[in-house]
């Protein structure tokens, strides 16, 4: 038996040499994980929440940004919403975040209030000539809180209507140069539209996601409403500001398209909205600029994006939210790194053209008034978007993805679906938003 | 019966001592087996619940490192009082009172009728158990394709026989009869392979014995496979009470706990509020009440079931 393997020397061994490699590299994830420190698998460690088209350009620009720069860049794409933000706070909150990461402007003030982030005044970053007026003035005040900017913007992405080019047409809603519609603002003469629409598609004026999407239905409704009215809820989201009357009427009328029109599906989930306006059973689509590729590559599909008209009141508004880069603090993370990760955002605004493929109005001034964009269709048409953006209205429990949206959307699908009627839509989500109001808020 | 117990006499309480005697050793070794089992279950089961008890009298948010101001009661008075609480809390219970009778007796018919086929009987167990093992998230991703109105699979087949079909996603009754559904084709395995293995355990003699006497498939089954098989019912009754009070999953993924709210379940109640609106003494504070709740009825039918078990 001398000098013979027996099976208790060969795991000693095997476990021995496993755990020296696992532990070789100081900054490997085993090793960081129990010391608390951050893994520093690569210069730049970058969280998104990016899949489909938007994830694409996300990953072109990332190795673009990885060839100017010299340094190597480990991007993580995380599932989209509640999910995302729990690890983004869980992670920078426990001292180990990511060097980069994404956010949108509507889920800011917490993460700024519970003093993750690194304030932009103290980063490098204005030194790289990024400074506050090389960005859309309504994303830099947004991410502008108690007076420091915490967050770089990288677009501004508002719900629009998209519309299906033959079927307008032949509605006779085309202007006469054929690259826009005619004027259907007003509840008039929108429904008007979508009843020429009906016609022409055989089947439904307008669809979207009415059930199973709490976020869809709550931007739509929120169009709606401030057309009326002022935030639903003030002071920081302390107190509730909802404007009965307003909220009634919105009500009465996104349920009437569903019920009493019948221009739009009542029940509808995102795959068959995203069905009836490829099918053509549909002439209108209500969705945020970033659905754009789902319908890019629709064969035999000619389509343009437009704002949505001004409804119930004079003006048109465009719900919106922007997605920003943030530097989670973090103690351990090297002044090297920290220059890397400024780097790291310097380059990505600088590849926003990439971006605005994906349906974005940039937020970087220099891309957005370069000659290159402005004469990107759609694209164009809904910049102004970016200027009058409506956000989410400010509080700790709002923004996108948030409980907040799912407890609105909720109220607003049963609406739409005819389930619940506008009076009681209204004290539903009056109801739902004094809970908020009045709850202890975690951070202040 | 082919073993016979008898009294022990003298001579074999003598041999019997030296057992005794190495019971000591015995219980150090089973520790020691236990030790890496008991040392995780002390660090991610023990641990976490002392610290979310700690953090339920705080105003801890999850985003922060410290634990927030102490508050005392204040989360459990909120918790108690709070009507989207309770609501949730009922509809866990309500999806307990729709699955559980399902997924008790049709794994035990399956089961049967699986035991009793004599070719291939490998293909049946198989089918039957075979959804089980498929995730959560395709589980509602392959449902929410035959759920979907107007193209859905369910509403074309129920169209074809001109029935009218139910809202299954966007209505509270439909959404409802969806996760049913979806829960019983879904977990039905795991119920089945125990009532089979339980099955397998009746000696095939006591069958024998019963058809020679004369009795048909209906009574063996009535008085020899229910009765033998008792003891398994009760386990998995259990089982999947527990099992459907912790729902969560499926109603998460396939809507959100929608439509309005009206089937969250009492788990995503916790996790929205601590997670998502970082309140986590609060949330800590609703994981107590629930967590009571589910040790209550565990005791009640472990009692129930002990009294049976002593009366029998």
């Amino acid at each position: 038996m001398r000098g013979s393997y027996t099976r208790r020397n060969f795991l000693a061994m095997g476990g021995g040499l496993s755990l020296a490699g696992l532990l070789s590299a100081c900054g490997s994830p085993v090793v960081t994980s129990l010391t608390g420190g951050q893994p520093a698998t690569a210069d730049v460690i970058f969280w998104h929440l990016f899949g489909g088209g938007d994830g694409e350009n996300m990953a072109t620009m990332v190795d673009t940004v990885q060839k100017t720069t010299g340094h190597s860049v480990e991007s993580t794409l995380l599932s989209w919403g509640n999910p995302y933000y729990t690890k983004l706070s869980l992670a920078a909150s426990s001292n180990r975040p990511p060097d980069v990461a994404l956010t949108h402007l509507s889920r800011l003030p917490t993460l700024a209030q519970a003093g993750l982030l690194t304030p932009w005044s103290d980063t490098g970053l204005g030194q790289l000539g990024v400074t506050q007026d090389k960005f859309t003035p309504a994303a830099w005040e947004k991410a502008t809180i108690d007076g420091e900017t915490w967050a770089l913007p990288l677009d501004t992405h508002p719900f629009v209507l998209y519309y299906n080019e033959a079927l307008a047409k032949q509605a006779g809603l085309l202007n006469d140069a054929g690259d826009n519609l005619v004027d259907i603002s007003g509840q008039e003469r929108f429904v008007e539209a979508l009843t020429e629409l009906k016609k022409a598609s055989g089947k439904y004026g307008v669809t979207m996601p009415t059930i199973t999407d709490p976020s869809t239905v709550w931007r739509w409704f929120y169009t709606v409403y401030s057309g009326l009215a002022g935030p639903i809820v003030s002071d920081s989201g302390t107190e509730v500001t909802v404007d009965d009357d307003a909220m009634n009427e919105a009500f009465a009328f996104i349920q009437s398209l569903t019920q009493e029109l019948g221009l739009m599906g009542g029940s509808v989930t995102p795959d068959l909205a995203k069905q009836q306006f490829s099918n053509g059973d549909a002439g209108f689509l209500l969705d945020g600029v970033w659905n754009i590729a789902l319908y890019r590559d629709v064969k035999d599909l000619k389509f343009n994006m437009v704002p949505i008209p001004a409804l119930l009141g004079d003006k048109p508004v465009a719900y919106a939210d922007s997605h920003a880069l943030i530097i989670p603090k973090s103690s351990a993370r090297s002044a090297e790194r920290e220059g890397y990760a400024e780097q790291f955002i310097q380059g990505i605004l600088g590849q926003s053209a990439v971006w605005a493929g994906g349906g974005h109005v940039p937020a970087w001034l220099p891309v957005q008034e370069s000659a290159e964009f402005k004469a990107l269709s759609p694209q164009k048409n809904y910049v102004d978007a970016a200027f009058n953006a409506v956000y989410d209205p400010a509080g700790w429990y709002t923004g996108a993805g948030s409980d907040f949206q799912n407890q609105m959307g909720g109220v607003i699908s049963t609406v739409i679906t005819g389930a619940t009627k506008p009076p009681n839509g209204t004290s539903q989500i009056k109801r739902a938003l004094r809970q908020f109001a009045s709850t202890n808020a975690p951070v202040s | 019966m082919t073993t016979t117990t008898t009294a022990p006499g003298p001579g074999i309480a003598k041999v019997d001592t030296t057992p005794i005697d190495n019971s000591g050793r015995d219980t150090k070794a089973g520790w020691l087996f236990s030790a890496p089992f008991l040392v995780l279950y002390a660090l991610f089961l023990i641990g976490p619940v002392l610290v979310g008890l700690v953090i339920s009298f705080f105003n801890t948010a999850t985003v922060k490192n410290d634990l927030g101001e102490f508050v005392a009661l204040e989360n459990y008075t909120d918790v108690l009082g709070n009507l989207d609480f309770w609501k949730s809390m009922w509809h866990s219970t309500l999806f307990t009172i729709l699955t559980v009778p399902f997924l008790v007796v049709l794994p035990l018919l399956a089961a049967i009728f699986a035991s009793r086929i004599s070719r291939n009987q490998w293909f049946y167990r198989i089918a039957f158990f075979a959804p089980y093992v498929v995730p959560s998230a395709s589980v509602c991703l392959i449902f929410s394709f035959i759920y979907a109105p107007e193209s859905g699979l369910f509403v074309k087949a129920l169209d074809l026989v001109g029935l009218p079909a139910p809202d299954f996603l966007g209505s509270t009754n439909g959404a409802w009869l969806s996760l049913t559904i979806l829960t019983v084709w879904w977990t039905f395995g795991f119920n089945f392979v125990l009532y089979t293995a339980a099955l397998q355990e009746i000696p095939e003699e006591t069958y024998e014995a019963a058809a020679i006497d004369g009795a048909s498939p209906w009574q063996q089954m009535r008085s020899i496979t229910v009765p033998l098989l008792r003891p398994t019912i009760s386990l998995v009754l259990m089982l999947q009470i527990l099992a459907s009070l912790k729902v969560f999953d499926q109603i998460f993924i396939l809507l959100q706990g929608g439509p309005n709210l009206s089937t969250r379940p009492v788990i995503q109640y916790i996790y929205d509020t601590g997670f998502t609106t970082y309140r986590g003494g609060y949330a800590a504070a609703a994981t107590m009440v629930y967590f009571v709740t589910l040790v209550i009825i565990s005791a009640v039918w472990m009692l129930a079931t002990r009294r049976r078990g002593a009366d029998a």
